[in-house]
């Protein structure tokens, strides 16, 4: 009925749908025609609405990072489009970056400015040096600083090869260490208070230095590396100074040499010239004379350049050796000390006496300067008087001293005349001379004194610096001497120190060995002791656990035996209650073979069984006696069958449903099935706890025995469908009555299995 | 049990169909013999033949709930 109700609506539906769509689709364009510039309007709002949003979440993004994060992080595609608006983020990055970098800055800025106050204490040295030494002598007093910071160093290794304690002397360590390697190069600060300056530098500079001391082994290796290089550092060195001093001395012997033969060749030129002045000899002599001292003259004037190519050379030889002694004592190596120290004392020598030689030299080139300008003058005069003496007689000759037999008397006589002339015009000079020989006297004495002065002055000076350079070279050689005894006696100090040190250590180990030894003699002892009476206990503990033990166990066998004879009754009851459950176990399995379609198999064995096994028990016996006789014949069949014979019984109970005694035409019987096509019920429905008048509806009925089926409840499907009347009832009247059989059936069946249980459970409990 | 109503109908349906077809057969027959070839005879013969099988039908539905009594003369 429903059904076709539905098929008609569904027609009717579906003639009328096509005019309504018409009639809809004709309102929503009237709809959208009236109305159309107000949606317009709204999707404009709306779009408006949107970009406004986004703008300002770009721009708000912009000023914002932590809001620009958050949106990036919540709105899948925003970091793109932020991306595009607003570039990438960067600041925001830099933040966090920001701080590690930061935390690297320090320790990397620390070494930074390690290294700047080490370059700067290298500098401060280098210039305290620089101011300090002009014509360095040899490298002067690594002296007491560098024999400190020695000092320092190896007492702190020794410290710290001991105890690895990280001790702060270890910047003092590594920087020393480290900075005599440095300090090798600060060449002389002039004197202590330089020195103690520069210690203090030093050390100021090795305390800012971050603590890192170097392993033993690392500081050794330093050490011997430091070692290995100075050697080759010396051994270049002494080659050096050795070439530079063999040359330079060379040099110097060569220029001393040309000196000496140049101050012969002026002394002889002088003395030649000396002699030709003074010597009244005969004109060959005299010309001989004069061709000697014109030879001496050469001879003078090349060994004069000689001695002044030989000075140059000489001079430039030992500023190549101060060179070469500045930049070795800018090695500032200790051992080479010594070698700087002899270099420059050769040096110094070589200066001196070439200082000498050209003093001794520039003496005699004066003296030979005076006796020129004497045979000069003596020259001037000769060449005036013979003027004189051929203006009076030309005809005589220049070597008038041989021409006493050929002059007249005239001529004599004009001569004696000219003498006379002379000698009055000589005696008027004379007294003119006289007259200003007071001034002429002082003017010279000026003129000597000034020169005296110039001279002094310049000897004043070189002897000065020679003195000082002298006191200088001394007084290293004194602080070189010194610096070795102090570092010898420092040596033995040290070596007594540590000998005591081994010695203290040595007593204070034997003295703690005794008291470990007491200790743990002690200790032991204690143990021992209490281990053994732990060790007696035990026994006799177990002594008594065992005697325990023992009296225990006999009881219990003694309880076991009884116990055991008391089962043996309660045994019997339990296999033969076991027996009875075993049989009914069968039974109950028996149920089910049933198959779907054909019946279980016939219960007679299986009841029959059930029937052995319960012989004196009236109870079992009765109920097992109450089997059904049919379901013994023949067997019961399966809930699943009935079920499935059901649903097909369903259908034709509800063909029949209106035929009962009164109503049992064929008109009736097309009436029952009409309305069996057109009623529809629920297929299942829950059966109500208690009946009504209404319920009884065969349709009723039967959906809910179908619903009892289907939840399993067999009985009270039968009790429902027991309720049909007429036709109905004559239909499911088999089905009724099988269903019956297997209820009867099972109801025994589980009867007995209950009770066989029940008996079970009964036999196992103790007695 | 179930399947006895489904006899039934058979059974019925059978013998409705017989009783018709001779009914007609026998009309046929009377028609051409005794009634000049018309058609009356045929379909009071199928309606004989039918109304036969529908009452028969209707008794073999209805045998479950009749109700056999007898006379029982009264012995006084």
């Amino acid at each position: 009925m429903l059904r076709v109700c539905l098929r008609g609506v569904k027609a009717t539906a579906q003639k009328s749908s096509g005019r309504i769509r018409l009639t809809n689709v004709q309102q929503c364009r009237e709809y959208t025609t009236g109305e159309s510039s107000s949606a317009s309007r709204v999707v404009a709002a709306g779009l408006l609405t949107v970009t406004g949003g986004i703008g300002g979440t770009i721009i708000y993004a912009k000023w914002d990072h932590k809001f620009r994060a958050a949106v990036e992080k919540n709105v899948p595609y925003s970091e793109w489009l932020l991306g595009l608006a607003l570039g990438p983020v960067s600041q925001d990055s830099g933040l966090p970056i920001r701080k590690p970098m930061e935390s690297i800055q320090p320790p990397s800025m620390l070494e930074k400015q390690m290294r700047t106050s080490k370059a700067k204490s290298e500098k401060k040295l280098k210039e305290t040096t620089e101011h300090g030494a002009q014509d360095s002598g040899p490298a002067s007093p690594q002296p007491a600083q560098n024999i400190q910071a020695e000092a320092s160093a190896e007492a702190t290794q020794i410290i710290s090869a001991i105890s690895e304690v990280q001790s702060i002397p270890a910047p003092c360590d590594t920087e020393p260490t480290a900075a005599a390697g440095d300090c090798k190069e600060c060449s002389d600060p002039n004197i202590a208070l330089e020195t103690a300056t520069v210690f203090q530098d030093t050390k100021s500079a090795g305390t800012a230095e971050p603590l890192r001391e170097r392993s033993a082994e690392e500081v050794a290796a330093r050490l011997a590396q430091q070692n290995q290089d100075e050697k080759d550092i010396i051994t270049s060195l002494s080659a050096q100074l050795d070439d530079s001093l063999a040359s330079s001395a060379k040099a110097t012997l060569q220029a001393i040499g040309a000196q000496e033969a140049a101050l012969q060749a002026i002394t002889q030129h002088t003395h030649k010239l000396k002699e030709a002045m003074e010597a009244e000899g005969p004109s060959e002599e005299k010309s001989t004379q004069w061709k000697d001292l014109e030879a001496a003259l050469a001879d003078r004037t090349t060994s004069v350049n000689d001695a002044k190519t030989a000075l140059v050379k000489a001079n430039e030889a030992l500023d190549s050796l101060k060179s070469v002694i500045d930049k070795s004592k800018g090695l500032k190596i200790t051992a080479a000390r010594p070698l700087i120290l002899a270099a420059e004392e050769n040096l110094h020598k070589m200066v001196v006496d070439l200082d000498k030689v050209v003093s001794k030299v520039q003496s005699a080139e004066s003296e030979a300067k005076i006796v020129a300008q004497y045979t000069e003058l003596v020259h001037e005069a000769k060449q005036q008087f013979q003027r004189e003496v051929s203006s009076l007689t030309p005809e005589i000759q220049a070597n008038w001293k041989g021409l006493t037999g050929k002059l007249s008397t005239d001529d004599l006589n004009a001569l004696i005349a000219h003498a006379h002339r002379r000698i009055d015009q000589l005696n008027r000079e004379l007294a003119e001379q006289r007259v200003q020989e007071q001034i002429h006297m002082e003017a010279a004495l000026e003129q000597q004194r000034a020169e005296d002065q110039r001279a002094l002055d310049k000897a004043v000076g070189t002897a000065k610096q020679h003195v000082k350079e002298e006191a200088r070279l001394e007084q290293e050689r004194k602080l070189a001497e010194l610096r070795e005894v102090i570092e010898a006696e420092m040596r033995t100090q040290l070596r007594r120190q540590a000998a005591a040190h081994t010695d203290h250590v040595r007593d204070v180990l034997k003295v703690q060995e005794q008291e470990l030894r007491a200790e743990a003699e002690q200790e032991l002892s204690s143990k021992l002791l209490a281990q053994e009476t732990r060790y007696r206990q035990l026994t006799q503990e177990q002594l008594d656990d065992f005697t325990l033990d023992m009296n225990a166990a006999y009881a219990r066998l003694k309880g076991v035996e009884e116990a055991i004879d008391s089962h043996v009754e309660a045994e019997e009851e339990a296999r033969k209650a076991h027996r009875l459950w075993l049989s009914v176990e069968a039974l109950t399995y028996t149920l089910k073979t049933a198959s779907t379609e054909s019946p279980s198999m016939p219960l007679e064995d299986a009841a029959e069984a059930v029937r052995a096994s319960c012989v004196e028990n009236d109870f079992a016996l009765a109920l097992a006696s109450a089997l059904p006789e049919e379901s013994l014949k023949r067997g019961v069949y399966s809930e699943a069958s009935l079920r499935a014979r059901f649903n097909s019984l369903r259908s034709l109970a509800r063909r029949v449903a209106l035929i009962d005694e009164s109503h049992n035409t064929l008109y009736q019987y097309f009436l029952s099935y009409v309305q069996a096509a057109l009623l529809f019920e629920k297929q299942q429905e829950v059966p109500p706890t208690q009946l009504r008048s209404e319920d009884l509806d065969p349709f009723k009925l039967l959906s809910y025995a179908s619903y009892c089926l289907e939840h399993g409840d067999l009985e009270l499907a039968a009790k429902l469908v027991n309720q049909l009347r007429g036709e109905a009832r004559r239909v499911v009247e088999d089905w009724l009555i099988e269903a019956r059989l297997t209820l009867e059936t099972r109801q025994v069946i589980s009867l007995l299995s209950a009770y066989a249980n029940a008996v079970g459970l009964g036999t196992t409990q103790a007695p | 049990m179930a399947d006895e109503l489904g006899r039934k109908w058979d059974r019925c349906l059978a013998d409705t169909a017989l009783k018709t077809v001779t009914g007609v057969g026998i009309g046929i027959v009377f028609s051409v013999l005794f009634f000049k070839r018309r058609t009356w005879p045929v379909s009071f013969g199928s309606g004989l033949g039918l109304g036969m099988g529908y009452s028969n039908c209707q008794h073999d539905f209805r045998s479950p709930y009749l109700i056999h009594g007898r006379v029982v003369k009264e012995q006084s």
